[in-house]
C-alpha cells in the first residue's frame, strides 16, 4: 500500500519500545491471591475482588449464587442500602456487585485522593465482610429478580440462550440459567442466601485485583485490609467434568416473534486447554474477527440473512461451550441454518487456508495493544488471569503463541474439540419446523 | 432494556475533565471545510480515528425514513478504488477493529488501530466521502440486513416497541418522531437512487469532522489529514429546515399492546436542549434534575420508589442534554407485581411535585457534583468516549469546547434553578405518557427448568 510507509515514520510515537503491562501478584496474610498493575496518568483505581462462587456453586438452589451477589450491597454492618450508595456516590465511586457461571465479583472505582478512597475502600470492606441480608431487603431484590427472570422469557434470544445451555450440559452445574428459574427463586430464603455467603466468600476463595495509579505498599495495604475480616475457609471442590452429549440434538421453541433465533453448538474448551491459541485463531476466522468472519460474509454479506452472525468459545474452569448464534426472519430459517452448518462442516473438515490464516494473525498481533489500552481492559485481564491460574506473562507471550499457530494445528485443534454429529440446535421462534 | 441504557449514554454526555493535566484539544479546518480535532493521549500506543458527518434520522423527511442508517451500512460496500468489504479487510489486516453507528443528528464512522497505523484509516475514510459505489445487487443484500436489524432491535422487544411509538405520539412535527432505523414501509421502498441523492447531499469535507483521539502529534496528524482529506472537494450544503416543534396543547396518553411479561410506564416532558434553550443554565439544571432522580443508586427513584415504597422493580431518568433540537426529559419504570402502570405513573409524578415543590438539598446536590467530578477523570481511560464526545458536540453545532466546560457549568446549577425548570417544563400540558400492555404470548412453550 503505496500511503503505508510515509505514514508510519510520520506517525512513530515516541515509545518504540513498548511491553506489555506488568502484573504484580503476591498473596495476603489469610492466603487471599492479589494481582495487581500499576497505571500512571489517571487519579484513579479499580478494585476487584473476585470469588469462585458463581451460578456453577448453587447446587440445587439455582439463582442462590446470582442473588447473593446482588443483595451484597443493599445493607451491610451498620449501613442500610441507602446509607452504602450514599457512601460510594458522595464521593464518585462506582461500585457493583455480580455473579457469572464461575465467578462472584465485587467492583469498585474511585479516585485515589486519599480521603475519598479510604471512604471507598472501607465501604467496600464492610459490604465485603458484614453484609446483612436483611429479611426486607430479600423479599424486595427476590421479586426484582422474579421480575428480571420473567423479563427473559418475553425476549426470543434470552428463551434460546436458557435453552441452549440445558441442551449442552444436561445435569452438569452449567446447565441451568445463572439467575434461577421462577420456582427455585421463588423459594430461596435469606438464610439460604446466608449460608452460601458463608461458605464461599472467604479468603481462601478470593483473589483481589488492583489497577491504577496506586503504589505497591498502598495496593497491598488495600488488600489486606479488603481481606482482614475473612474467614480463611477454603476453596470449594473442583467442578464436575462435563459429560459431552451422547449425540446431536435440535430443540424449537415456538415464540410469538418476527425472527427466528438459531443457536448451534456444543461444549468446548476449558481455559487452560493446551489448544486454546489454536482454537482461538481458528474461532476468529470462523466467526469471531468482527465484520471480516466467514460467517459475516456467507450469512450476512453474500445472502442477507442475518444482522448478527458470530461463533465464539467461552472457555470456562471446565470446558465452557462453542456456540454459534444468529437471528433470522421466521421463513428463512432453514435457509440460514443450511448455510450456517455447511460453513461449520467445511472449516471444521479443511481448516482455514494459509490466507486467512494470515490475515487473522495479522489483526491479532497488529491489534493487540487495543486489547488492555485502558485501565478498565487491563483489570479484566487481570482478572481472567488470576481466577483461572494462567501465567503472569500471558499477555507478554500472546503475541508469540499466536505466531507458530498453522493452519495443520487449528485443523487438528478443530477435530479435536469440534464433532457436527454432536451438536445442539435451538430455535426459538416461528421458523423451527 | 435498549431504551434505557441509550439514555444513560446520553446523560453521561458530555463530560470532559476539570483536571490540570488534562490533554487539550487542538483544532484546524481545512480549506474544503473539513474539522480535524486532534486530543493526544499518550497512555498507551493507540489511537482511535473518528469521522463524523452531520446528518442522522432527524434530516430526513417522510418517506425515506432511516436512509442515514441504510446507507452508513452501505459506506463498506465499496469505492472505485476498493471492492466491497475491503474496508473492513484493510483495516482488520492491519490489527484495527471498524464500525458505525447513526443517531438522530449524526453517522459517524470509526476505527481503532495501533498508533503508527493512522494513515490506513486515513487512506480508506477520506476514499468513501466522495467515491462510494452504490451498486443495487449490494443494495438490496443489505436491505435485508437492516429489515434483520428492525426486527432484532425493535420487532422482537417490546421495551423497544413501545418506545417507538411513544415517540411517534409524542412529537407532532419534529423529526425525532421517526425511528433512527425507519419505519418498515420505508426501508422496504428505498431505492439505490435514493442513497445517491443521500450521500451526494451530505457526504463532504465540509459537512465532516475528523476526530482522532490517542497516542499521536498532532501537527502530524493535521499534516496526514490534510494528504488525505486535502484534496477532496467540498459540496453546496443546504441548510436544514428549522421544523420546529408546535406547542402541545394537553397531555397526551397511548397504550401498545405487545406479547409480553411485564408492563411498564414511560413518561416524557418537552423540553429545551442546550442547543434549544434561551437560557444555557436552564438546560444544565434539567441534566442536574436528571442526576437528582436517577444518578446512582443513591438517587430518589431507586431509593424512594424501587426501596422506599417498593413500588418499582426498576426505574430511571433521562435527559437529552445534547440533543440537536428540543427534546424530550423521559422517565420510565417497570411495576412490581401487583401495582399498575398508573399506580407507578403517580409515584413518578409525585417526585416530579416533590421537585416543584422542596429545594433539592445541600447534600444530595453535592453528591451530583462530585459523581460529574469523577466521571470526568473515569472517562479519560477511553479514547473512544473522549473522541465521541467531542464528534456529538460538533455535529449537533454545539462546539467541542462545551465538553471542557461542562463540569464548571454543572457546578454553578443552584436548588432553585432546579425547582424553576421542574415548574417551568414539567407540566402536564408538555407530557407523553406510554403504557405496556402485555399481551399473552400465544404459541410460547413453557420453558421454564425444574429442579
Amino acid at each position: 500500500m503505496r500511503f503505508y510507509l510515509y505514514g508510519f515514520m510520520l506517525l512513530m510515537g515516541c515509545q518504540p519500545l513498548w511491553a506489555a503491562a506488568k502484573i504484580d501478584h503476591w498473596q495476603t496474610k489469610q492466603g487471599s491471591r492479589v494481582y495487581y498493575v500499576q497505571t500512571e496518568g489517571l487519579p484513579m483505581v479499580d478494585i476487584r475482588v473476585t470469588f469462585d462462587a458463581g451460578s456453577a456453586r448453587d447446587g440445587d438452589q439455582f439463582g442462590v449464587a446470582a442473588l447473593t451477589a446482588g443483595m451484597l450491597d443493599t445493607g451491610a454492618g451498620n449501613w442500610d442500602a441507602d446509607t452504602v450508595a450514599e457512601r460510594f456516590e458522595s464521593i464518585g465511586a462506582e461500585f457493583s456487585a455480580g455473579s457469572s457461571m464461575d465467578t462472584a465479583t465485587l467492583s469498585l472505582r474511585t479516585l485515589t485522593e486519599k480521603p475519598l478512597f479510604d471512604k471507598a475502600l472501607e465501604t467496600m470492606e464492610v459490604i465485603l465482610v458484614q453484609p446483612r441480608f436483611a429479611a426486607p431487603d430479600f423479599q424486595r431484590e427476590k421479586k426484582r429478580t422474579l421480575a428480571a427472570i420473567k423479563q427473559q422469557e418475553e425476549s426470543p434470544g434470552a428463551v434460546a440462550s436458557i435453552a441452549f445451555y440445558k441442551a449442552l450440559y444436561g445435569s452438569h452445574p452449567y446447565a441451568h440459567p445463572e439467575s434461577g428459574t421462577l420456582a427455585s427463586v421463588g423459594a430461596l430464603s435469606a438464610d439460604d442466601l446466608k449460608r452460601f455467603y458463608q461458605r464461599h466468600y472467604v479468603a481462601a476463595n478470593a483473589q483481589v485485583v488492583i489497577v491504577g495509579e496506586l503504589s505497591k505498599q498502598q495496593a497491598e495495604q488495600a488488600a489486606e485490609k479488603l481481606m482482614a475480616g475473612l474467614p480463611v475457609g477454603q476453596k470449594p471442590a473442583a467442578l464436575p467434568e462435563v459429560a459431552m452429549p451422547a449425540h446431536g440434538g435440535n430443540t424449537h421453541l415456538p415464540f410469538p416473534s418476527a425472527q427466528t433465533h438459531i443457536l448451534v453448538g456444543m461444549p468446548g474448551i476449558s481455559r487452560k486447554d493446551p489448544d486454546y491459541y489454536d482454537l482461538y485463531v481458528g474461532n476468529h476466522i470462523l466467526g469471531g474477527g468482527g465484520l471480516v468472519s466467514k460467517l459475516f460474509k456467507e450469512i450476512r454479506e453474500n445472502r442477507g440473512l442475518a444482522y448478527s452472525v458470530s461463533s465464539a468459545f467461552v472457555p470456562l474452569l471446565k470446558p465452557g461451550p462453542f456456540l454459534v448464534s444468529l437471528q433470522t426472519r421466521n421463513d428463512q430459517t432453514q435457509q440460514a441454518l443450511s448455510v450456517l452448518h455447511q460453513t461449520l462442516a467445511d472449516f471444521i473438515a479443511n481448516g482455514p487456508t494459509e490466507v486467512e490464516l494470515l490475515a487473522a494473525k495479522k489483526n491479532i498481533t497488529g491489534g493487540f495493544a487495543l486489547r488492555f489500552d485502558t485501565n478498565k481492559e487491563l483489570a479484566n485481564y487481570a482478572s481472567m488471569i488470576g481466577f483461572y491460574d494462567m501465567p503472569l506473562d500471558y499477555l507478554d507471550t500472546f503475541r508469540n503463541k499466536i505466531e507458530t499457530v498453522t493452519a495443520k494445528s487449528v485443523t487438528d485443534a478443530l477435530k479435536r474439540h469440534l464433532d457436527p454429529a454432536l451438536f445442539q440446535t435451538i430455535t426459538v421462534g416461528q421458523g423451527g419446523k | 432494556m435498549d431504551k434505557k441504557l441509550m439514555l444513560l449514554l446520553l446523560l453521561g454526555l458530555p463530560v470532559a475533565s476539570s483536571q490540570a493535566a488534562a490533554p487539550k484539544v487542538s483544532e484546524k479546518v481545512l480549506g474544503n471545510g473539513l474539522k480535524v480535532l486532534v486530543k493526544e493521549d499518550h497512555r498507551s500506543p493507540v489511537v482511535v480515528s473518528q469521522v463524523w458527518y452531520k446528518v442522522g434520522s432527524s434530516y430526513e423527511p417522510g418517506g425515506i425514513t432511516g436512509i442515514s442508517h441504510m446507507l452508513e451500512h452501505m459506506m463498506f460496500k465499496g469505492t472505485e478504488k476498493h471492492a466491497a468489504g475491503e474496508f473492513s479487510r484493510i483495516i482488520a489486516e492491519n490489527g484495527g477493529e471498524d464500525n458505525a453507528f447513526t443517531g438522530r443528528d449524526f453517522t459517524a464512522y470509526f476505527q481503532t488501530m495501533e498508533a503508527s497505523r493512522l494513515p490506513v484509516s486515513f487512506e480508506l475514510e477520506s476514499d468513501r466521502m466522495r467515491a462510494l459505489h452504490l451498486l443495487d445487487e449490494e443494495f438490496q443484500k443489505e436491505r435485508e440486513v437492516v429489515t434483520e436489524e428492525r426486527r432484532m432491535r425493535t420487532d422482537d422487544n417490546p421495551q423497544a416497541k413501545t418506545g417507538e411509538h411513544f415517540n411517534a405520539v409524542a412529537f407532532t412535527n419534529n423529526p425525532y418522531q421517526h425511528p433512527v432505523i425507519g419505519w418498515p414501509a420505508d426501508i422496504a421502498s428505498y431505492t439505490v437512487d435514493d442513497l445517491k441523492v443521500w450521500y451526494q447531499r451530505w457526504y463532504a469535507p465540509n459537512n465532516a469532522i475528523l476526530v482522532v483521539v490517542g497516542d499521536v502529534e498532532s501537527a502530524s496528524v493535521f499534516e496526514l489529514a490534510e494528504r488525505f482529506f486535502g484534496p477532496l472537494k467540498p459540496s453546496d450544503i443546504k441548510p436544514l429546515k428549522p421544523q420546529t416543534e408546535i406547542e402541545q396543547l394537553g397531555v397526551r396518553r397511548l397504550t401498545v399492546k405487545v406479547p409480553a411479561k411485564l408492563p411498564a410506564v414511560v413518561l416524557g416532558y418537552k423540553v429545551p436542549s442546550l442547543k434549544t434553550a434561551n437560557q444555557e443554565w436552564e438546560a444544565y439544571a434539567l441534566e442536574v434534575l436528571a442526576g437528582v432522580l436517577d444518578g446512582g443508586s443513591s438517587a430518589r427513584l431507586s431509593k424512594e420508589l424501587v426501596r422506599g415504597k417498593q413500588i418499582a422493580v426498576s426505574a430511571g431518568a433521562g435527559y437529552g442534554l445534547a440533543s440537536r433540537m428540543s427534546d424530550l426529559f423521559e422517565l420510565e419504570a417497570i411495576p412490581v407485581e401487583g401495582k399498575s402502570v398508573y399506580e407507578l405513573e403517580s409515584a413518578l409524578k409525585g417526585q416530579i411535585d416533590k421537585l416543584k415543590q422542596e429545594l433539592v438539598g445541600a447534600e444530595e446536590l453535592q453528591r451530583i457534583k462530585a459523581q460529574v467530578s469523577a466521571a470526568a477523570v473515569y472517562e479519560r481511560d477511553s479514547n473512544f468516549y473522549q473522541a465521541m464526545q467531542l464528534g456529538m458536540l460538533e455535529t449537533v453545532g454545539l462546539g467541542w469546547q462545551r465538553a471542557d466546560e461542562y463540569v464548571a457549568k454543572i457546578k454553578q446549577v443552584t436548588p432553585k434553578q432546579i425547582r424553576e425548570v421542574a415548574r417551568k417544563y414539567l407540566l402536564d400540558d408538555r407530557l407523553t405518557v406510554a403504557y405496556l400492555d402485555p399481551q399473552p404470548m400465544e404459541g410460547q412453550t413453557k420453558n421454564e427448568k425444574t429442579k
